[in-house]
């Protein structure tokens, strides 16, 4: 199947003003990066909205936007999960429960948050697990990014790779998070703009949401389902076998809903940053909230043109097909890729390719913006050359250990973007093993946010042992018909499950539950190393209750989160 | 700082007129938006493309800012 692209001049003039923003954007923000806290951390100056959207285009990077696409058409609409419950009820948590401390306790990082609540250790760890994280993951988005342009638009593999690095370079190193931020923004709104016509036009196609369901009806009974097991997100979930997912309800509770979703929007760096980076205390609570409105309607664009997408498969008069991997599998990644080839013509396609080189590279500068201040903050300032004391002096050094930290950050990148083009499964087993890290991580913030009692060697230990074991249960299982050891198995196998999602949400469960027994356990057997006074700030019930009386009602995050709690109740009985 | 709806709206606003012009010029190529279903697809898009643009510059600050000026 041919997948290269006939770009026009027209698409091409598109894409150069679309570098010129980025660029200029950056360069219109050097003026204010006079200090370190203005570079890494955008001097706490961004208003909400752009704050919030912000924080969800984080995680909407192209890798993210091209696989749940893929997942439409092999899941269905049980895939819209990951936006709903397996992203809801945790951004809510966030806004309203532990936005205040990450912002009110002035850490500068989630891994300063556990210095200041525990102790160095914890942080140390958090902050190195967390620093290869980030540059692994910018490094495989990198070589993604370059893998498309090579396979979609014929450009050389290593021109691409070193043009887009340099764009995204360019932008961080004059701007800083801000950059980063007002970025993603813009991305958000380019890939809502760019991916509309192509959802829009696949729908007309297939005869809106009615046809389409009509279409898939015999599709999907012939491969064992119900008739309407790829449009509905609830109703067959009441065994894991009666729906594509292969999950059944509790588990997407459980696994998706609590665990991993918790784990991922509340204790990530990458994207607490964004909601630390708010211009105040309210502002910050609403971050979350305010970028959970539009992440509920995003399966509408992406995952519901991928179901679709599996009824021009199957109708030979519509020309429509994936490229087939080495092993004659169709790459469900590339669906969107295929579905904008298929309707768009010069001009519209222009914004669409756009919207995806947009993603890859705002996803390298979240990555790259989060390094740099987790390495200024947490190593460089805490290990390597603590602060004088000479505040002005300090600030000016450590505005150039940041700024040195995005040019090795972007170059190591690079490094892990060849590694992963020689290496591949080397960097998939890398980046599945660091994923491990949010479970455990989730365990001891909450932990320390909501029980006074819990203490740094307790957390340390409930951290280091909660990753441990999971990466021996990664270890000793394999999802079913996993043909390498990157899936699991390497230490010998002892059980299977049916499908790698089960596997990776019992990871996560299991390492959650050993990293919260243990931190009970053991600061139950300790002392407490820090007063009543010292957690002030820290800690739930040490800390005076917040007043939203002097805030109008409707930009009370109580309010907000009523709100958005309706819309994903509606939603989810509308596709029930 | 930057507003940044100013850079938005700029950007949209060019988008948005590139892309209706070109919807403009290729009124009636049939062959070419055979592929969109016969919808002239750069059209209505460039056309909603560049109203969100402006609607962006007419909130930046820059624009109010011009606007108390005069």
């Amino acid at each position: 199947m041919e997948t290269k692209f006939a770009l026009g001049g027209i698409d091409y003039l598109i894409m150069i003003v679309y570098f010129a923003f980025v660029l200029g954007i950056g360069w219109a923000l050097k003026k204010y990066m006079k200090n370190a806290s203005a570079f890494l951390e955008a001097g706490r100056s961004i208003p909400a909205w752009v704050a919030g959207l912000a924080f969800i285009s984080t995680n909407l990077g192209a890798l993210e936007v091209m696989g749940m696409t893929g997942s439409g058409l092999k899941y269905g609409m049980l895939t819209a999960h990951f936006y709903w419950i397996g992203a809801i009820p945790a951004m809510v948590f966030l806004a309203l429960f532990m936005m205040r401390f990450y912002y009110g306790s002035k850490a500068r990082s989630v891994p300063e948050y556990l210095k200041l609540r525990f102790n160095e250790k914890t942080r140390g760890l958090n902050a190195i697990l967390f620093a290869v994280m980030t540059v692994l993951a910018s490094g495989i988005s990198m070589y993604a990014l370059a893998l498309l342009l090579e396979n979609v638009l014929g450009w050389n593999f290593n021109v691409s790779l070193f043009a887009s690095a340099a764009i995204v370079l360019g932008y961080t190193y004059l701007g800083g998070l801000s950059s980063a931020i007002y970025n993603e923004v813009l991305q958000f709104f380019i890939i809502i703009i760019g991916l509309l016509p192509m959802a829009f036009l696949v729908m007309k196609d297939v005869g809106g949401w009615s046809g389409m369901q009509a279409s898939l009806a015999p599709i999907v009974e012939s491969k064992g389902f119900a008739a309407d097991a790829w449009t509905t997100t609830w109703k067959y979930t009441g065994t894991g076998a009666g729906n594509p997912l292969g999950v059944a309800w509790y588990g997407i509770f459980a696994g998706l809903g609590f665990v991993l979703s918790f784990g991922y929007w509340c204790t990530n760096f990458l994207i607490v940053q964004r909601a630390m980076a708010a211009e105040s205390m309210t502002a910050a609570r609403k971050v979350p909230l305010i970028g959970a409105i539009p992440k509920m309607f995003i399966p509408f664009l992406i995952i519901v043109p991928g179901i679709a997408a599996l009824v021009l498969l199957n109708d030979p008069l519509k020309g429509f097909a994936l490229p087939l991997n080495d092993a004659g599998q169709p790459i469900y990644d590339y669906t969107i890729i295929m579905l904008l080839k298929q309707y768009l013509p010069a001009g519209v396609l222009g914004l669409g390719v756009t919207a995806l080189l947009a993603s890859f590279m705002s996803g390298m500068a979240g990555n790259v913006s989060a390094f740099n201040t987790v390495w200024t903050y947490d190593i460089y300032q805490s290990y390597i050359r603590p602060s004088t004391g000479n505040k002005e002096a300090d600030d000016k050094h450590y505005l150039k250990v940041g700024k040195m930290a995005t040019i090795v950050g972007v170059l190591v990148s690079i490094a892990a973007a060849y590694i992963a083009s020689k290496f591949g499964n080397i960097m998939d087993f890398l980046q599945t093993i660091f994923s491990m890290i949010n479970a455990p991580l989730f365990a001891v913030i909450f932990l320390g946010m909501f029980w006074k009692r819990s203490t740094g060697n307790a957390a340390f230990t409930g951290l280091l042992v909660g990753f441990l074991l999971a990466l021996v249960h990664h270890g000793l299982t394999q999802p079913e018909g996993a043909t390498t050891l990157v899936k699991g198995g390497w230490l010998g196998v002892i059980h299977t499950y049916p499908v790698e999602m089960a596997q990776n949400f019992w990871t996560a469960i299991i390492a959650f539950t050993v990293a919260t027994l243990l931190t009970v356990v053991i600061s139950m057997l300790s002392k407490r190393t820090k007063t009543d006074a010292e957690l002030d700030g820290l800690v739930y019930s040490m800390t005076k209750k917040l007043d939203d009386s002097g805030v109008v009602w409707y930009n009370r995050p109580w309010f907000l989160a009523v709100i958005v709690g309706i819309i994903m109740i509606v939603l989810s009985i509308l596709f029930w | 700082m930057l507003d940044i709806r100013f850079p938005i709206g700029l950007m949209f606003s060019i988008f948005g007129l590139i892309i209706t012009v070109y919807g403009l010029a290729t009124i009636g190529n049939d062959v070419m938006y055979a592929r969109s279903l016969g919808v002239n697809v750069n059209l209505i898009s460039g056309i909603f493309t560049l109203l969100f643009g402006l609607i962006m510059l007419f909130f930046s600050d820059p624009m109010k800012k011009l606007m108390k000026r005069k």
